[in-house]
């Protein structure tokens, strides 16, 4: 799949053009895309039913990040760890509380036009547009408000949809499709007005693994076309996140806990021992403390239970302490079912920094705003 | 860096228009795609005015009663539409992720409000003429226009006061939540009877007749009514060139306000983190 270059009217440009305006300075930093410093959003909550409630969430808590042009930076963490906060601040549609955050060059508080020109923002399950439509008629519409000419707009929008594989349902009310569809309409949306910069906002979230992947493999694609173009994806889907990103943010409650390559951040559990463990327990369920309060060598434990068994992952100093844990559980009643040792995934980065699990939903902590 | 080809924007002016155009453009191709409008846009409003027309017969009012019934049916088009689909159109495209697009596009969003205004003219302009066209055949309505380039004027300053109001209540009603629902319900039929819909707003009385007069419609159906029917300046309520005067001002301060009124919304918006993001 790869995105066909637009043969219409276009502009040649060599760098990108900073503009001056309204005594408005672009950073002349050009090698960034988007740089935060210190960037904190406070969320005053309205009404707290019980006096002793905090009055305010912090959403994001000093971050300070920088992505080169040609990027794909990764945004990782749960539900309510700040990542949609930070990716509003950034797309202009919030202020931060304190802190300076700039794209191309120039500062979210202040230059939202020139800011807003050159970016766009694809968010998962996104139901924007008019259902009395056809997806051509509502890409048009959204390429217009970019200022596209009409007829340059209807012939990305025929390139775009064949990239897609949405070329046949181009006359296709929006309300007639699936939500599958749809997401890669929105994708087709996002990067229609030819962007420096897009926001994918857990754009896969919803989607089937074949649209998921098509979506993926659109995102690669893009960037090959455009080496300046930048994404910034939140996402809290591992395997996504390892695949697409270049570098990574891990995010907590607002907090910033590491940020580098996937691989990098993958060295730091080299070390350690990663198994996956398969039990049936017969006795009291394994629980996650207890494993790690008993058992020498046990740093991180997620359990899930799915269906009559107990699916374990763990992180250990080292093998030997594998003995420890199968002791442990043998004590406890439980049935040895599979026993698999694998290489480290970015979740269990995460575990390992936070103690829990991504999908440990962390957004009730007081209101939040995702 | 590489060069690579890129698409170009048009800024300023044109930006404008092109959205205008674009946000428009749903309205128009809506209004001839859903054919529903046909009944319960057309048909239904048209029975409520054959009865002002059946009261007024019964009582044998003067002729131009009846038109002066069937011209406010046919506004109470235009009248729905700014309430169902000017005011409170901003709270239902935030609901459903536009309204976030729209603030990320870098024009203004005010030429998002001209355009639904656009688009809505175009829409209830198709069903006050379809109830004037079936109620003139069938009730025979006599017109005796005084002068077509001052009706024009007056039809159009009533519209640009009336919209520049549904512009305005658009932020307002966003700002009012879930409220806007009631608000549009609380509005819609209080007007009907404070405008003079179907009947002279001069027999309200000067003061209630006057503060009516911030409802556009009020002093544009007055005007229009003293313009289109031979017995219509006797029953006017001010003299039609202060009514157009008093119409230019209102329209002035509704599309300035409307201006205003966004601004406020997306500073809010921004600084506290609701009313232009959708809840997920």
């Amino acid at each position: 799949m790869t995105v066909a270059p637009v043969a219409t009217p276009v502009v040649s440009v060599d760098e990108p053009k900073v503009e001056n305006v309204k005594g408005s300075k672009a950073d002349m930093n050009q090698s960034l895309a988007i740089e935060t410093q210190d960037v904190t959003r406070v969320y005053k909550i309205r009404g707290p039913k019980d006096k002793n409630a905090p009055s305010e969430l912090i959403a994001l808590n000093g971050v300070s990040i920088e992505v080169q042009r040609g990027e794909l930076f990764g945004l990782l963490g749960p539900n309510g760890a700040g990542k949609t906060t930070l990716i509003k601040i950034l797309a202009t549609l919030l202020l931060p509380t304190s802190g300076v955050a700039k794209v191309d060059g120039y500062d979210v508080a202040k230059d939202t036009t020139q800011i807003r020109r050159n970016i766009s923002m694809v968010s998962g399950g996104e139901t924007s547009g008019y259902g009395l439509l056809t997806v051509e008629e509502n890409l048009w519409m959204f390429a217009r408000f970019y200022g596209l000419e009409s007829a340059v707009a209807r012939e990305r929008i025929g390139q775009m949809l064949e990239v897609v594989g949405l070329a046949d349902r181009k006359k296709t009310k929006i309300a007639d499709l699936s939500t599958g569809l749809r997401q890669k309409m929105n994708f087709v949306r996002g990067f229609i007005s030819d962007p420096n910069v897009v926001f994918l906002d857990e754009p896969t979230l919803g989607l089937d693994v074949s649209a998921a992947r098509e979506v993926r493999g659109f995102v690669k694609d893009w960037l090959k076309q455009r080496p300046d173009g930048t994404i910034l994806l939140t996402t809290h889907y591992m395997a996504e996140a390892d695949e697409l990103c270049d570098r990574l943010a891990i995010i907590d409650e607002g907090k910033l806990l590491a940020l580098d390559t996937p691989l990098a951040l993958k060295r730091r559990l080299q070390r350690e021992a990663v198994f996956n463990l398969k039990v049936s327990p017969l006795g009291p369920r394994p629980s996650k403390e207890a494993m790690i309060e008993t058992v020498k060598g046990v740093r991180q434990v997620t359990v899930n239970e799915v269906n009559s068994h107990v699916e374990m992952s763990l992180i250990l100093d080292g093998e030997d302490a594998l003995t420890g844990v199968l002791a442990h559980l043998s004590a406890r009643g439980s049935n040895l079912i599979s026993l698999e040792k694998r290489e480290p995934t970015l979740e269990d980065v995460f575990v390992e920094m936070v103690g829990r699990g991504l999908n440990e939903d962390t957004s009730k902590r007081g209101g939040g705003d995702e | 860096m590489n060069s690579v080809e890129r698409v170009h924007k048009a800024t300023g002016f044109q930006l404008f228009w092109a959205m205008v155009w674009a946000r428009a453009y749903p309205r128009i191709v809506g209004s001839l795609r859903e054919r529903s409008w046909v009944f319960f846009e057309t048909i239904l409003p048209l029975m409520g005015t054959a009865g002002y027309v059946y009261v007024y017969r019964a009582l044998n009012a003067p002729p131009q009663y009846v038109g002066f019934a069937v011209l406010g049916g046919a506004m109470t088009a235009f009248w729905l539409n700014v309430l169902w689909s000017m005011a409170s159109q901003l709270y239902w495209d935030k609901d459903q992720g536009n309204l976030e697009l729209y603030i990320l596009s870098p024009g203004p969003v005010m030429a998002i409000l001209v355009g639904m205004s656009v688009g809505g003219l175009f829409m209830a302009a198709t069903r006050a003429v379809t109830i004037i066209v079936i109620c003139s055949l069938a009730f025979n309505v006599a017109y005796q226009i005084v002068s077509v380039p001052l009706l024009i004027l007056t039809f159009f300053l009533t519209m640009a006061a009336l919209y520049g109001m549904g512009m305005m209540f658009a932020s307002v009603f966003l700002a009012a939540g879930r409220e806007a629902w009631h608000l549009s319900n609380l509005m819609q039929e209080p007007i009907y009877l404070a405008s003079g819909f179907y009947f002279p707003v001069k027999e309200l009385g000067g003061i209630a007749a006057t503060g009516a007069s911030i409802i556009p419609l009020t002093l544009g159906l007055d005007a229009m009514r003293q313009l289109i029917f031979s017995g219509g300046p006797s029953s006017g309520f001010l003299p039609v060139t202060l009514e157009l005067l008093i119409l230019a001002a209102l329209s002035a301060i509704f599309i300035y306000g409307a201006q205003g009124a966004l601004k406020k919304l997306e500073e809010i918006g921004r600084r506290e983190g609701r009313l232009i993001e959708r809840r997920k």
